[in-house]
């Protein structure tokens, strides 16, 4: 029986894609449970896992522009997309917990805080990854690439 | 936390991952939307069964070990909030505010009400 092509297959299910993703995704669930377990609860709400989805979220912003600008997303560029960011962060990052903590506080009737948590996260995160974003388009300004610099 | 048991939480989180690029690749091939439904599909479903997981652990249904290898470990690996952030921001960018906003406030509001759901579920209803 002929092994079907890898490449025939869709993105998602390549297996070197699927590898990339696991081992980035490993990587990124030990940092999260390490910080977990060294930063304890604040008043009952786990600050650790809100400073992780906003780093996370910055760094996602960073990564993912500066493959953008870097050139389509295929070869080395797709691997490091899948790797860092489907993998690394976004198993660093998670919604569960956010989800589930914010029940866990309004099940505790602590509804002002339940807010705070689960809102704060949403507004700082996204500011954070649309400074990812603007971070990228800086650093690329301030250091043009070679073509660029012998047009000029 | 032994160091067997945190092997098993990361590595869980690694399959997480992976499902979560074979559920979303999935549903990107099916629907067609500006909206990253995937994603949201991912970060609801993932809730509402940790909420179920956390409920089953509190009461003392489902041992600790088993919530951070499934909890901590899968659902935390499959769900993301920086691909949901980034996905917000850039619906934003591109001038798309009610999508922006419903996956930046409405995700939350789904994912929150489904675990809470879940949560009630596990300790007993």
């Amino acid at each position: 029986m002929a092994v079907p092509n890898d490449r025939s297959r869709p993105v998602h299910l390549r297996w070197h894609h699927l590898a990339l993703v696991f081992a980035g995704g490993t990587v990124g669930t030990a940092l999260r449970e390490l910080l977990a377990i060294s930063v304890p609860p604040v008043a009952g709400v786990t600050v650790s896992i809100a400073a992780i989805n906003i780093v996370g979220a910055f760094l996602l912003g960073l990564l993912l522009e500066t493959l953008a600008r870097r050139g389509p997303d295929e070869g080395r560029r797709r691997q490091l997309r899948l790797l860092l960011g489907t993998g690394v962060l976004g198993g660093f990052t998670t919604y569960s917990a956010l989800a589930t903590d914010t029940s866990l506080l309004l099940a505790d009737s602590r509804l002002g805080t339940a807010l705070l948590y689960a809102l704060g996260t949403v507004l700082v995160g996204a500011a954070a990854s649309w400074a990812g974003i603007g971070a990228s388009g800086a650093l690329h300004r301030r250091r043009p690439d070679h073509r660029e610099a012998v047009a000029r | 936390m032994t160091p067997v048991l945190f092997v098993a939480v990361a590595l869980a989180g690694g399959l997480g991952a992976t499902l979560r690029l074979v559920v979303d690749g999935g549903v990107r091939a099916r629907v067609r939307t500006a909206l990253p439904v995937g994603t949201l599909l991912i970060n609801v479903v993932g809730s509402l069964l940790l909420g179920l997981i956390t409920g089953l652990a509190l009461a003392l249904w489902l041992p600790g070990a088993w919530h951070l290898v499934l909890g901590g470990g899968l659902l935390g690996g499959f769900t993301t909030f920086s691909t949901a952030s980034y996905e917000s921001v850039r619906l934003a960018q591109d001038r798309r505010s009610l999508s922006a906003l419903f996956n930046g406030f409405g995700m939350l509001a789904l994912s929150v009400g489904c675990s809470f759901f879940g949560l009630w579920l596990g300790l007993g209803g």
